[in-house]
């Protein structure tokens, strides 16, 4: 350990003219004794923590700024940016379709959410909300509710992880996986997809996948219950999450906090059931709510969405299979929307299907100039401004998307529910013990790529 | 409706608006030349010479509808009247209201923002308890008001969202806050001032968010380019990507 004085030694966080209010201390690792023995020397009751960018239970970069009593948290403040790529500048650049590839990118522990939203929201401008195939929806609201179940998975194995428990986050990363499987059959990518387009999704679902999704609603209801046998009364589990970073609805509501959290508070607030998208009213499922207002409330929460997820694939395997929405077009009708080509498998890779490529070269002149400026150019969307928002896993995830008219975005903002939330950090924070930030934290399930797009 | 496409649609839909005369057309600033964005080589398309102008600005006349229906009173009608019963100044405070998509839209002016926000929060008929936050958007053109501050309001009780959008010119770009009325637009706030310099009087700690804090420029306004900035990084300059290395 090096233990510097601000006024002789060297000190990375406030070098040259920067005043340092105070001794600093720099540890790394294994050196926790003599950091409490150089603090009681010191006789100083005040420690400011510096927990991340760099710390693995902060979900990715984010860094947390403790000033801690004791082992009592008296001040929290929460620092972010480290990830931010400027997803939003960038989509002004690119057509509105190739928009999708960069806003999957934001929230990448649930990318299907991302791309569902903007293209709601350009569908919504477009005034072609009502003209997308049945399938499609189907398909989308399918392949959100397998994001769902992968991101709580994630969610609850991280979690695990930072409270100290490697089995539960063996048991969530393995049971994402199969989840990712899918993903990887169904649309060529594990994350970051791009599947969900303006007008509907990029391809059909090729053969098998039924099949697959069929053996994972076999599989996931008792690998569910599992983890619930290994968490739902585990002692030092509820020790740890019971009574801990109290949020309650009055809270929620003034700092903007949606989804899980805000459905532990006891509110059945889920946009699905009130103000439905891609015909989530004719499901039946249920939301679920607790009134704990704590981190162990919003536990079972997610642990019971995932169950009614798994009845939402099941409802939309029957319309896939034997319902309304058997067979028919993926994509919108609208030629001047629609984009041109199917997917398919080739010896060489997935590509345009051979069918189209045959079509366009070697048939039809107009089809050709046709895929060609509907590719490069893009569509043109009437000016005007939308807003579209689905129930992200983490809660109400928006878009404000702006047309001057022309083929590309002329401004798409996010509203991401993890950045939103990590603002109640220090409403759940402080007060507590330092232990409990992790799981105040860890409770929230922010998602860096989202906060800092 | 003759056409079957939403884009022919929309705009013979526009053309029927009252405000949305030849006249009037023509006096608004030109917002494109041409008709693929080409500026630097010559535009071999037959449409160099095509100059777009920006729609004037529209209000919708009364009855706003609701999300779903047009021409009738509906669930904005309600809204807008309950905001005209609790707020004395309406007149004043409301610019104009737009209804378009199924979406209803309140130009707030930006000294009454506060004052219409607590309205819209407290009063029980319009309840609107959630903020799902600010978005900038930046309009070159739109002289005098160049920097817009969208918000989305949603109200829980009633399942109902609105609009409210908030103007201030680029060279006095001042917008009050409403961290006290939804303290959760104290993030929202920050980040709109980071990406496009937009000042919101009141805010306990308007700091950049998501740019290092001694960046120069706010990155999402028109005017700033995609790329091309040197960094900075422990005191070396690190020129952008297509300027790193000379291929020549």
């Amino acid at each position: 350990m090096t233990t510097t004085d601000a006024t002789t030694g060297y000190d990375a966080y406030a070098t040259g003219d920067d005043a340092a209010s105070g001794r600093v201390f720099s540890t790394g690792g294994q050196d926790w004794d003599d950091v409490v023995r150089a603090v009681k020397e010191a006789g100083d009751e005040q420690l400011v923590i510096n927990m991340g960018p760099q710390h693995p239970s902060t979900h990715g970069v984010l860094r947390l700024i403790l000033t801690l009593d004791g082992e009592t948290v008296t001040e929290a403040r929460v620092g972010i940016g480290y990830l931010h790529t400027g997803i939003e500048k960038n989509m002004e650049y690119r057509t509105w379709t190739q928009g999708t590839t960069f806003c999957t990118r934001m929230d990448y522990l649930a990318p299907i959410f991302n791309e569902t939203a903007y293209c709601l929201g350009v569908e919504r401008l477009l005034g072609i909300t009502d003209q997308i195939p049945e399938r499609a929806q189907v398909i989308r609201v399918m392949m959100m509710e397998l994001n769902r179940i992968s991101s709580h998975l994630v969610a609850i194995a991280t979690f695990g992880l930072e409270l100290g428990a490697t089995t539960v986050m063996l048991n969530g990363f393995i049971e994402r996986e199969y989840t990712l499987d899918i993903f990887e059959l169904v649309t060529g990518l594990r994350m970051n997809m791009g599947y969900v387009r303006p007008g509907g999704v990029a391809q059909d679902l090729p053969p098998g996948s039924i099949d697959r999704i069929q053996e994972y609603l076999h599989r996931m209801p008792k690998r569910l219950k599992q983890m619930r046998k290994l968490l739902d009364a585990n002692p030092v589990y509820v020790a740890r999450t019971r009574d801990v970073a109290y949020l309650d609805l009055t809270g929620c509501m003034s700092l903007g906090v949606t989804g899980p959290m805000l459905r532990a508070t006891g509110l059945p607030w889920d946009l699905r059931k009130a103000q439905p998208y891609c015909g989530y009213e004719t499901y039946d499922f249920d939301v679920h709510t607790q009134d704990s207002c704590d981190v162990y409330g919003r536990y079972l929460v997610r642990m019971a969405e995932m169950e009614e997820s798994l009845k939402i694939i099941e409802q939309c395997l029957d319309r896939l299979t034997s319902g309304s929405a058997k067979s028919g077009p993926v994509m919108v009708e609208d030629k001047k929307v629609g984009w041109p080509a199917q997917l398919a498998i080739g010896t060489d890779g997935m590509g345009n299907s051979p069918a189209h490529i045959a079509h366009i070269m070697g048939t039809s002149m107009e089809a050709l100039i046709h895929h060609f400026k509907l590719v490069t150019e893009g569509f043109r969307v009437p000016a005007g401004q939308a807003y579209a928002a689905v129930e992200s896993p983490r809660g109400e995830l928006g878009v404000h998307v702006v047309s001057d008219g022309g083929t590309r975005p002329y401004r798409a903002h996010f509203r991401d529910p993890s950045f939103t939330h990590l603002q109640a950090v220090a409403a759940m924070a402080e007060g507590g013990m330092v232990a409990d930030v992790i799981a105040a934290v860890a409770s929230i399930d922010p998602v860096m790529g989202g906060v800092d797009r | 409706m003759s056409s079957q496409h939403p884009e022919q649609q929309a705009e013979q839909a526009a053309d029927q608006l009252p405000a949305h005369t030849e006249a009037d057309r023509r006096e608004q600033p030109i917002v494109r030349r041409g008709m693929f964005g080409a500026k630097t080589t010559g535009d071999t398309s037959g449409y160099g010479r095509l100059v777009v102008r920006q729609s004037p600005k529209v209000s919708t006349p009364r009855p706003y509808g609701s999300p779903s229906t047009t021409g009738v009173a509906g669930e904005f009608d309600e809204v807008a009247d309950e905001l005209e019963r609790a707020h004395p100044d309406f007149g004043d405070a409301i610019e104009r209201v737009v209804v378009d998509r199924g979406e209803l839209t309140f130009y707030v002016r930006r000294a009454h923002l506060p004052a219409v926000a607590r309205t819209l929060r407290d009063e029980p008929a319009l309840r609107f308890e959630l903020c799902t936050g600010v978005s900038g958007v930046h309009y070159p053109q739109d002289a005098g008001a160049e920097l817009h501050a969208v918000y989305h309001l949603l109200s829980i009780t009633h399942n109902r969202r609105i609009r409210v959008e908030v103007t201030c010119p680029d060279d006095d770009p001042h917008i009050p806050s409403i961290v006290s009325v939804y303290p959760t637009n104290d993030w929202h706030e920050r980040e709109t001032y980071d990406f496009f310099g937009i000042i919101f009087d009141g805010h306990p700690a308007l700091t950049r968010i998501e740019m290092p804090d001694d960046w120069v420029g706010h990155p999402q306004r028109k005017d700033y380019p995609l790329g091309g900035i040197p960094v900075e990084y422990r005191g070396a300059e690190i020129p952008p990507p297509d300027e790193r290395r000379s291929y020549t």
